[in-house]
C-alpha cells in the first residue's frame, strides 16, 4: 500500500485556534513533520477525549476546557496548536487515533479520562517515545505500571480519599457537627471501586469521630436507586458518604426526598456527580448543601480568573464554577505540556519528557502547591478542597485560605428549601 | 427484618415494573406478531422520553397527558417504518433483521447525542419529589401516576385486541399466518398496524418513564435488553405475560438489591431469564407451541 | 489441503496469493497507524470467523461472544499477573475455560431446544451475568480493572507477547489466515456438511441420522475456543482488562458485524467484512475531520447508516457479490 503525500487543510471552526488535520478519505498518510523547528514554534498537542459514548458528558466538558486553552496559554507566553480527537469511549479508537495523531505530528498527547483508553494510548506513547500527560484519571495503577512516558497531573483514588477523609474531619471541627454514624454508598464502576478500596484501607486509621456502619455498592447502570436509598434509610446514618456520577446523584437525592430521609450531611470523599449541571437542574434548591472533597479550581488564582474569563466568553451557556474541575485539569495538562516545551526548547519526545518530569509550576489553576511529578510520574501534591453547593453553585469552603464561604452543616431539611 | 421496609421495596418494585412492562408490551406485540427482532426497541423508548421532555419544557405538558399525542405520533412512525423498510425484512433471517435494527439503533442514539448533547435531561414535575405516606410506607407519587398510566394504556391495548375486528385479525395473523392470508386478511397492512401499535406502546412507556428517570441516550441499550428479558420471561404472545413479567422483574431486582448486593441485582434478572429459557421456554404465561 | 486449493478457480488462487504476499510485505511500507488498524482488522476477521463457524455454518445465533474473548483474556492475564505464566501457555487455560462456558451454553441451549432469538438471548444473559460477576470479584481487579505491568527491559519477549505493533500484526495475520484455512477444511469435512444440514433443516438432518446435538456442540466448542484465543491476543496488546468493556454487549455486536456484512457461511466473508468495516470506521473519522464536522456522534450516525444500507442491498453479504464481480464463482459445488 503506497503512502500518498497529502496536504494539511486548515480548518478554523468559529471559535478556536485549533488546526484540524484533514485526510483524504482512508488514505491518511503523513507529511513528515519537521521536527527540527526552532524554538518559538507552536507545540503540537493532540487532545484525546471521549466526546461520544458513555463518557460523553465528562469528555465534552473537558473538551470545552481544551478549546479555550490556546488563547489563555498564549497570554502567558506559550504557543500551542491543538488537535482534538474523539476516542468514543472506546480503547480501539483511542489507540489507532493516537498513532494517527503522532503520524500527523503531534508532539505531546493529553487525555483521556477513561482508564482503558488512557492505557491504550500509553502503549503507543511509550513505544513511540511521545509524552502522555493524563489530565483526569484516578485509577492508581496508571502510574504504577512502569510507563516512562506518562505523567498524571491528577490525584489517585487513594489520594482523593485520604485528603477527602481529612477534610471531613476539618468540616466536622469547623461546623461542630455531632455525627456518630455514616454509610458509604458508591457506584460499582472503575472509579467507585477504586474509591471503595481506598476507603477500606484508609478509613480505619483516619481518626474520624463517627462509625462507618456499612459500605454499599450499587450498579451504575441501574435506572432506579430507590431500594438502595431504602437500605440506607433503614440504617439511618448521620452522614451519607457517596461516590457517584451525575445521573446517580440525582436519583439518590430524589429518592431521599421522597422517602423523607434527611441525613445531617451528604459528603463525597472525592467523586463527580454532585456538581454537574444536570444535578442542579434536576434538583433545584435540593441540590444545595451537598459537599464534595475534590481538588478544585482556586478562585483566587490569577490564572483561574483568566481561564474563567475566556471560558465565559466562549461558552455562554455553561457555567464555569460548575465546569471548572474538568476544564481546570484539562487546561493544566496543556499547561504542563506547553511549559515543558518552552523549557526544553525542543520537540524531541525524550527531551520533552525529561522537561516534563522536571516540571515545577507555581502559578496554576487548581489549588495546591506547585505542579511537580515524582519518579513514577505522579503529582502527589494535589490537595482537595471541601466544595459545597450553595445557591446551586459550587463554593469552596475549605481550606480557609482559598475559601469564599464557610461550610454549613447540618444540611437544612428538604422541606425547608426554597 | 423490618417488614414495613421490605413491603415498601416490593411496592416500589411493582410500580416501576408496570412501566417496564408497558415498554415490553410493545415488543411483545411486534415480536409476537410481526416476528421482527426489534433491537432498536430501547432506542425508540428514549426518543419518546426526549419527546415528553421537550413537550414539558416548551408547552408545560405533563407527560401523563403528552403520552397520548406521543403514542399517536409513534403509531404513525411505526406504521410507516414497517410499511416502507421493515416489511422487506419480515421473514428474513434474524441476523439480517438484527443488523438493520442495530444500524438504526446506532443512528438514533448518536442522533440524540448530536441534538441534545450527552447530559441527561431531567423533567421537573411539580410532584417529582412527593410521596404518599401510608403508615410506615413511603410511595412515590410519580411512580404511582406512571403505573396508573401504564395500566390504562395496557388496558386500552387489551381491549383493542379483544374486542375490535382489527384486533382479532391481528391475533389471527399471529396464530396462523397462512390461514389468515387464506381467509383474505391483508397481512401487510395488519403488520404495519401492529408495528404501529407496538411503537405506540413504546412511545407511551417512554413518556411515562420521564416521570421517574431522566432522558439520556445512554439508557437505550439497557432498555432494549430489559424489554427482551421481560418478553421472554412473560411469554411471547401473551400481553398479560409482559406486564406480569415486568412486575416480576421490578420486584425481584428490588428484593435482590435489598437482600444481596445492589451492584449484583441485574444478575438475578439474567439468571431468571436463563431459568425460564431452559425450564419453561414459552414463558410464564405464553402458550406452548 | 490440496483438495481445498484445487477447488479455488485459478483466478482466485492468483488473487489469494497476491493478497497474502501483499499483507506479508505491507509493514515495510505502512506506518504504525495503518499497522494498528490492521491489527484490529485481523482480530475482527479472526473472531468473526470463529462466530461464522457457529452461525454461518451451524446456524446458531450467539449475541454474547464477548464472553469467550473476555474469559480467554482474563484467564491468560491472571496467569501472567499472579504466576508469571506466559500467554503461549496461558492461552490453553483460557481456551479451556472458554470452552467450558461454551459447553454450558451449548448444553443448556441444545438439550432444551432453545432456538433462534431465544438462544441469542441465552448467550446475552450469560455474557451479562459474567460481566457483573467479574465486576464484583476482587481477585480479577473487579470493576477497577486488571492491569498488566509494562517492563521496559522485557519489551522484546515475543514469547510473552511483549512487543511492538509488528509482532501483533503478524500474529493477527497468522490467526486470521489459520482461521480461514480451518474453516475451509471444516466446511469440506463431514462435520461441515452436518452443520449445513442442521442449519438448513434440523428435523430433516435428525431424521437422516445426523447427531444434531453433537454437531452443534462441536460448533460451539470450536467457536468459543477460537474466540478465546483472540481475546488473549487483544489482552496482551492492550495490557489491561475491564469487565465493563471486555464482556460488554457492544463488543459482542462488534464481533458479529464483520461476518454478517462480509457474508455468512462463506470462508472469506468475515475477512472481507473486517476489511470493510474497520477501515470504514477509521475513514469516517478522517472524513468528518476533513469536512470540519466537529459534532461528536456524526461518525457513528454514518456508520449505522452504512450498516443499514449494506444489509438492505446485499443481505447475503458483500463477499458473494464481490465473488461474482471478480468472476470467481466456482462451477463445481
Amino acid at each position: 500500500m503506497k503512502r500518498k503525500s497529502q496536504s494539511k487543510t486548515a480548518r478554523l471552526t468559529r471559535r478556536t485556534f485549533t488546526i484540524g488535520l484533514g485526510a483524504a478519505g482512508f488514505v491518511a498518510g503523513t507529511a513528515p513533520f519537521n521536527i527540527a523547528r526552532a524554538q518559538g514554534a507552536a507545540l503540537k498537542i493532540a487532545v484525546v477525549l471521549p466526546r461520544s459514548g458513555y463518557l460523553a458528558p465528562a469528555g465534552q466538558s473537558c473538551h470545552r476546557g481544551a478549546l479555550v486553552a490556546p488563547k489563555v496559554l498564549s497570554d502567558y507566553g506559550y504557543k500551542v496548536e491543538l488537535v482534538h480527537i474523539d476516542c468514543e469511549s472506546n480503547a480501539d479508537v483511542a489507540r489507532t487515533q493516537t498513532e494517527r495523531a503522532i503520524n500527523d505530528g503531534a508532539q505531546i498527547i493529553v487525555g483521556a479520562f477513561d482508564s482503558a483508553s488512557t492505557l491504550a494510548m500509553a502503549q503507543v506513547c511509550e513505544q513511540r517515545k511521545v509524552p502522555l500527560v493524563v489530565n483526569i484519571g484516578a485509577a492508581p495503577q496508571l502510574t504504577e505500571q512502569g510507563y516512562k512516558f506518562l505523567v498524571r497531573n491528577f490525584p489517585t483514588g487513594g489520594m482523593l480519599v485520604d485528603n477527602g477523609l481529612r477534610l471531613i474531619k476539618n468540616l466536622l471541627d469547623v461546623t461542630k457537627l455531632d455525627a456518630k454514624t455514616a454509610v458509604f454508598l458508591h457506584a460499582n464502576d472503575t472509579f467507585g471501586t477504586a474509591q471503595r478500596a481506598a476507603m477500606d484501607r484508609l478509613f480505619p486509621n483516619a481518626g474520624l469521630p463517627f462509625r462507618l456502619l456499612e459500605s454499599i455498592a450499587y450498579d451504575p447502570k441501574a435506572q432506579d436507586l430507590s431500594v438502595e436509598v431504602t437500605k440506607v434509610r433503614a440504617l439511618n446514618p448521620d452522614l451519607l458518604l457517596v461516590v457517584t456520577r451525575a445521573a446517580d446523584a440525582i436519583k439518590l437525592v430524589r429518592d431521599m426526598v421522597r422517602q423523607r430521609f434527611e441525613p445531617k450531611g451528604i459528603i463525597s470523599p472525592g467523586s463527580p456527580g454532585l456538581y454537574d449541571e444536570e444535578f442542579y437542574q434536576g434538583l433545584g434548591p435540593l441540590s444545595d448543601y451537598a459537599i464534595y472533597n475534590i481538588p478544585w479550581a482556586n478562585p483566587k488564582a490569577q490564572m483561574t480568573q483568566a481561564l474563567e474569563a475566556a471560558f465565559k466568553s466562549e461558552n455562554p451557556k455553561f457555567r464555569f464554577p460548575v465546569e471548572c474541575f474538568n476544564v481546570g485539569f484539562t487546561f493544566e495538562a496543556l499547561l504542563v505540556a506547553a511549559a515543558a516545551h518552552k523549557r526544553a526548547g525542543s520537540t524531541d519526545g525524550t527531551e520533552l519528557m525529561k522537561a516534563i518530569r522536571e516540571t515545577n509550576i507555581t502559578d496554576h489553576v487548581i489549588i495546591g502547591p506547585a505542579i511537580k511529578f515524582d519518579e513514577k510520574g505522579q503529582n502527589i501534591g494535589i490537595p482537595s478542597a471541601a466544595v459545597q453547593n450553595r445557591d446551586r453553585t459550587p463554593t469552596v469552603t475549605l481550606p480557609a485560605e482559598v475559601a469564599t464561604a464557610a461550610p454549613v452543616l447540618p444540611m437544612p431539611g428538604w422541606q425547608k428549601r426554597t | 427484618m423490618n417488614l414495613a421496609i421490605v413491603l415498601n421495596v416490593v411496592i416500589q418494585g411493582v410500580l416501576t415494573g408496570l412501566v417496564y412492562g408497558l415498554m415490553a408490551l410493545g415488543l411483545s406485540v411486534i415480536f409476537g406478531v410481526v416476528r421482527v427482532v426489534n433491537f432498536a426497541h430501547g432506542e425508540f423508548a428514549v426518543v419518546a422520553m426526549y419527546a415528553a421532555y421537550l413537550l414539558f419544557v416548551t408547552l408545560g405538558l405533563d407527560p401523563l397527558i403528552s403520552l397520548f399525542p406521543i403514542a399517536a405520533a409513534f403509531f404513525l412512525v411505526g406504521f410507516l417504518l414497517q410499511a416502507s423498510l421493515v416489511n422487506r425484512f419480515v421473514g428474513r433471517s434474524e441476523h439480517e433483521q438484527f443488523i438493520l435494527l442495530v444500524g438504526l439503533a446506532i443512528i438514533i442514539v448518536n442522533g440524540l447525542l448530536m441534538i441534545f448533547g450527552p447530559d441527561a435531561r431531567p423533567t421537573n414535575l411539580p410532584y417529582s419529589f412527593d410521596s404518599y405516606l401510608l403508615g410506615p410506607l413511603f410511595i412515590d407519587k410519580a411512580r404511582v401516576y406512571a403505573a396508573i398510566g401504564a395500566l390504562v394504556v395496557s388496558a386500552a391495548l387489551f381491549a383493542f385486541f379483544r374486542y375490535t375486528t382489527i384486533g382479532t385479525a391481528i391475533r389471527a395473523c399471529a396464530d396462523n399466518l397462512t390461514g389468515a392470508a387464506v381467509v383474505g386478511l391483508n397481512v401487510k397492512r395488519l403488520y404495519a398496524l401492529t408495528f404501529g401499535l407496538g411503537l405506540a406502546c413504546v412511545g407511551a412507556a417512554g413518556a411515562l418513564m420521564v416521570t421517574i428517570a431522566d432522558a439520556s441516550p445512554l439508557l437505550a441499550q439497557a432498555f432494549t435488553l430489559l424489554a427482551f428479558t421481560i418478553v421472554i420471561i412473560g411469554g411471547l404472545g401473551s400481553m398479560t405475560g409482559a406486564l406480569v413479567a415486568g412486575i416480576l422483574i421490578g420486584v425481584s431486582e428490588a428484593l435482590a438489591s435489598f437482600f444481596l448486593a445492589p451492584s449484583m441485582k441485574s444478575m438475578f434478572s439474567f439468571a431468571l431469564l436463563v431459568a425460564v429459557l431452559v425450564l419453561r421456554p414459552q414463558g410464564l404465561m405464553g402458550r406452548r407451541v | 489441503m490440496r483438495d481445498m486449493w484445487s477447488a479455488i478457480p485459478v483466478r482466485g488462487r492468483v488473487m489469494l496469493l497476491a493478497l497474502i504476499a501483499l499483507l506479508l510485505a505491507a509493514p515495510l511500507a505502512l506506518d504504525r497507524y495503518f499497522i494498528s488498524v490492521f491489527v484490529l482488522i485481523f482480530y475482527f476477521a479472526f473472531v468473526g470467523q470463529a462466530w461464522n463457524i457457529m452461525m454461518g455454518f451451524a446456524g446458531q445465533l450467539s449475541l454474547g461472544h464477548a464472553l469467550y474473548a473476555g474469559v480467554g483474556g482474563y484467564v491468560a492475564a491472571l496467569l501472567w499477573f499472579y504466576f508469571g505464566i506466559g500467554p503461549w501457555v496461558g492461552v490453553f487455560a483460557g481456551v479451556a475455560i472458554a470452552a467450558v462456558f461454551g459447553a454450558m451454553i451449548g448444553w443448556l441451549g441444545f438439550r432444551f431446544g432453545i432456538e433462534g432469538v431465544y438462544f441469542a438471548l441465552l448467550t446475552i444473559a450469560f455474557a451479562e451475568f459474567t460481566r457483573i460477576a467479574f465486576d464484583n470479584m476482587a481477585f480479577t481487579g473487579g470493576a477497577g480493572g486488571l492491569f498488566l505491568l509494562y517492563d521496559p527491559h522485557r519489551t522484546h519477549e515475543w514469547w510473552n507477547l511483549r512487543g511492538g505493533p509488528l509482532l501483533f500484526y503478524y500474529l493477527g495475520f497468522a490467526l486470521a489466515a489459520s482461521a480461514a484455512v480451518l474453516t475451509a477444511w471444516l466446511a469440506r469435512s463431514r462435520i461441515g456438511y452436518q452443520w449445513i444440514a442442521v442449519r438448513e433443516d434440523q428435523e430433516a438432518a435428525l431424521s437422516l441420522g445426523v447427531d444434531v446435538f453433537r454437531a452443534k456442540m462441536i460448533a460451539v466448542l470450536i467457536s468459543s475456543s477460537m474466540t478465546a484465543v483472540g481475546g488473549v491476543l487483544l489482552t496482551f496488546y492492550y495490557n489491561n482488562l475491564f469487565p465493563g468493556q471486555a464482556f460488554d454487549i457492544g463488543r459482542s455486536i462488534e464481533i458479529i458485524l464483520a461476518p454478517i456484512i462480509g457474508g455468512l457461511g462463506t470462508i472469506f466473508g468475515p475477512i472481507v467484512g473486517a476489511f470493510i468495516l474497520t477501515p470504514l470506521g477509521e475513514g469516517l473519522i478522517a472524513l468528518t475531520a476533513k469536512f470540519g464536522i466537529d459534532v461528536p456522534g456524526t461518525k457513528a450516525v454514518f456508520y449505522g447508516l452504512t450498516l443499514m444500507v449494506i444489509i438492505s442491498l446485499r443481505p447475503d453479504g458483500v463477499w458473494p457479490w464481490l465473488k461474482r464481480l471478480l468472476g470467481l464463482t466456482e462451477t463445481k459445488s
